[in-house]
């Protein structure tokens, strides 16, 4: 049974990081990035990790993703195809490089014979990766670390509203409002009254007019 | 399932994630690519943990979360910002990034 959910959900994992890479539209992608999260949580629950396997879930699926789904929208995903790479020597040389990089893991990780890893693990306390357990070790052994976190995402928060935010003097010149134009200058709206196009350039000639008439007439 | 399957799943996916990001030019891309990444270390980190009987790897991987989120959140801006700019969202075109 364990093994069947195993080869499920490593199996996802795969499809899915490689869908990400493969995908030309980036809304796919963040698609299968959300699928690969999934399969992902439940490696970690056949882990015996409850806990992070829904934090997994909640954060990274939930929250992060639709944070990308935005941005995807707002930005407009433009699908730049793999094959407008500038030069073809890196379409050639960065999966050699990954797959090296997958030799080289595989070497350290299984071919040094390491006894201890092939094994199944020891036999685990009754609140392994429980909530408990984790609260408790986020709050006396890893405080330091759990509080650096915290601090980390304020500043983080508060440089994603500073670099997104809308600044004056970047954004497309005003255009004036078309009522604005329409309107007949010298209708007595607030705009006028506050001193603001057609209104002042006419009474300005027209205070102009009266007052020579007025020294005529003295 | 011994320990040593989900460490080759983890280098799998830490190894896509790598070529993702060398390959892609979409900065989206690049950063979900990234998070491939992490999430492979991720992965070898409850492995490990499980193999040693105690919490400290979940530990680790809750706060390999976080430093992802806030990655995401400052990276997601840059692109924002990019994009508000009329900058080309590419890693290519996008060589200079001062001012």
């Amino acid at each position: 049974m364990v093994e069947i959910l195993f080869f499920i959900a490593a199996i996802g994992a795969i499809a899915g990081a490689v869908g990400v890479v493969v995908l030309e539209n980036p809304f796919y992608s963040v698609l299968s990035l959300v699928a690969h999260l999934l399969s992902l949580a439940l490696l970690f629950l056949l882990l015996e990790a409850q806990f992070v396997a829904a934090v997994q879930v909640v954060v990274y699926a939930g929250a992060v993703m639709v944070l990308y789904v935005f941005v995807v929208s707002y930005v407009g995903g433009q699908n730049l195809p793999i094959r407008a790479v500038n030069s073809p020597s890196l379409r050639i040389a960065a999966p050699l490089f990954a797959f090296c990089l997958f030799v080289e893991l595989m070497i350290a990780t299984l071919g040094t014979g390491l006894s201890a890893i092939s094994s199944e693990g020891p036999k685990l306390a009754a609140n392994y990766g429980e909530p408990e357990q984790i609260g408790e070790l986020l709050l006396t052994k890893f405080l330091l670390p759990f509080e650096v976190a915290s601090f980390l995402l304020l500043i983080a928060a508060v440089g994603a509203v500073m670099l997104a935010r809308r600044r004056r003097g970047l954004d497309e010149p005003e255009v004036p409002a078309p009522l604005g134009l329409l309107r007949p200058a010298g209708t007595g709206t607030m705009a006028e009254s506050a001193g603001g196009g057609f209104f002042r350039k006419s009474t300005a000639s027209a205070s102009d007019d009266s007052t020579s008439t007025g020294r005529d007439l003295g | 399932m011994s320990i040593n399957w989900y460490l080759a799943v983890s280098a799998t996916v830490f190894c896509i994630g790598a070529a993702g990001v060398m390959l892609k030019r979409n900065p989206l891309v690049i950063l979900l690519c990234l998070e491939l990444m992490l999430n492979g270390a991720n992965l070898s980190l409850i492995a490990f943990s499980r193999m040693w009987g105690n919490g400290d790897g979940q530990i680790f991987a809750i706060i390999v979360m976080v430093v992802a989120a806030c990655e995401v959140t400052v990276g997601l801006g840059v692109i924002v910002a990019l994009h508000r700019r009329r900058l080309p969202i590419d890693a290519d075109e996008l060589r200079e990034l001062q001012g």
